[in-house]
């Protein structure tokens, strides 16, 4: 896609930044603002049906999805961005039940027609996640120029989590070859970062499973799979885990905190959202990209690399 | 909880405190993870095969622990990654220390293959909504 295309595009929040990734939410704004980009919310959008409605009804997930882009087109977008792994993969999957599943498709043109609106047709809209938008609209060299190797001497290893990349068929964009996204290892917010001037460390659980959806229904395997993925972090001399995922990145920071109370394993590397390591590398204050609405305090790290 | 794989969670914990490895370390964890994916296949009622998917077992065992079960998915690039480090580390023998740096990762890797279907293997259901998106693989969907 031309990166001319993405300086503006339909913006899907989506639930959870507006909760407990607000920070998520404030620094992708603050981050685009800076770059020249711009984001027109979609007007009156719903919860994407994220897991629990997958779980109740995929049919009324896939509608759910559909009637958020069904409004982007409405408002003359042909591309919505997420920044959210949930709300893309679960748009991405939308898009993909939509084209190949005709019971879907019938549903969702049931029920659009109850609501009183247009009934999404798979193709309208394409949907990108904040690292592609990023990447493509502003390139690797601009965000060079722009961020002067701000991040430099910052270890960071890139944790995608798994619904960036998962289930491969509803990404037919990934694994083209050279310049796209690989589903077996992600590189983009590595891409990104690297351009500020981070030293991405070699991190081999980037897309490992951290037990996500089960982090309040069976904690314990959740806490001792986040834990391996932090220590692994550590071992492999990462300062900070740098997230692109809300729920990645509160399950991170939770099972963080509560590997330390329960087992006894204290870690101490940072995470923070990978729009907030841009910020700062584009010269923005800590506060501006919200790390202090993270969990995790790492105002003494950010002092001694000169950030936030 | 109990560990699901507590001899092999302990020699993992053990070398990554600094126990010496092995010439055969590499291999073993290879075996290891044949072990864990040998468990997952036998509580589903399977035999584990003995096909090997680009040279290794442990892939064709991957392949066959995932048959019906897409949220097993979870775990195919951990055990790519374990083959990747495998091969890395024998790619290093000349410099030990880049060698025993990829046997850590290896080691890493390996527990995290066994805490994930040491998690499936409690409760099936880890993996399922998020990275398998179940639902799309049930009857009737696409």
């Amino acid at each position: 896609m031309d990166g001319n295309d993405l300086k503006r595009v339909a913006y899907y929040p989506g639930c959870a930044l507006e909760g407990t990734g607000h920070a998520y939410n404030r620094s992708t704004k603050e981050v685009g603002k800076a770059l020249g980009l711009e984001l027109v919310e979609v007007k009156d959008w719903n919860c994407c049906g994220a897991m629990e409605v997958k779980n109740v009804d995929p049919q009324v997930q896939t509608y759910l999805s559909a009637r958020n882009l069904a409004i982007a087109e409405d408002m003359g977008f042909d591309t919505v961005m997420s920044p959210c792994n949930g709300c893309y993969h679960n748009l991405k999957k939308a898009e993909y039940d939509l084209a190949h599943n005709p019971h879907a498709a019938e549903v969702n043109d049931r029920i659009s027609r109850k609501a009183g609106h247009k009934t999404y047709q798979p193709g309208g809209v394409e949907t990108i996640h904040a690292l592609d938008w990023i990447r493509d609209a502003v390139g690797e060299d601009e965000l060079r120029r722009r961020a002067m190797g701000k991040l430099a001497g910052l270890k960071v290893a890139n944790y995608y989590g798994c619904m960036y990349t998962r289930p491969r068929h509803i990404y037919p964009e990934k694994d083209k070859g050279p310049g796209s996204e690989s589903t077996l290892n992600p590189h983009f917010m590595d891409d990104i970062l690297a351009a500020a001037g981070a030293e991405n460390v070699d991190f081999p659980l980037k897309t490992a499973c951290c037990g996500g959806a089960h982090s309040l229904s069976d904690s314990d395997t959740s806490t001792k799979l986040v834990l391996n993925i932090l220590t692994t972090a550590e071992a492999c001399g990462a300062e900070v885990i740098a997230t692109e995922c809300p729920t990645c990145h509160t399950g991170l920071e939770m099972h963080q905190v509560r590997a330390e109370k329960v087992l006894g394993r204290k870690t101490n590397v940072k995470i923070l959202y990978f729009t907030q390591l841009l910020g700062m590398a584009l010269g923005m204050s800590a506060s501006k990209v919200g790390v202090q609405e993270n969990m995790s305090d790492p105002s003494e790290l950010l002092r001694a690399k000169g950030l936030g | 909880m109990d560990p699901v794989f507590p001899g092999m969670l302990a020699e993992i914990d053990a070398f990554l405190d600094g126990a010496p490895a092995g010439p055969g370390w590499s291999q073993d964890m290879l075996a290891m993870g044949e072990q864990v994916l040998e468990a997952w296949l036998a509580a589903r009622g399977e035999v584990p095969g003995d096909d090997t998917v680009e040279g290794f077992r442990l892939l064709a065992l991957h392949r066959q622990g995932c048959k019906g079960v897409p949220s097993f998915n979870a775990c195919r690039e951990t055990c790519r990654e374990i083959v990747f480090r495998h091969n890395a580390a024998a790619l290093y023998r000349d410099d030990k220390s880049e060698m025993l740096n990829q046997l850590r990762l290896q080691a890493m890797v390996v527990k995290h293959l066994a805490l994930f279907v040491g998690g499936k293997l409690i409760d099936s259901g880890l993996g399922d909504f998020c990275c398998a998106s179940r639902p799309l693989h049930q009857p009737g969907a696409a």
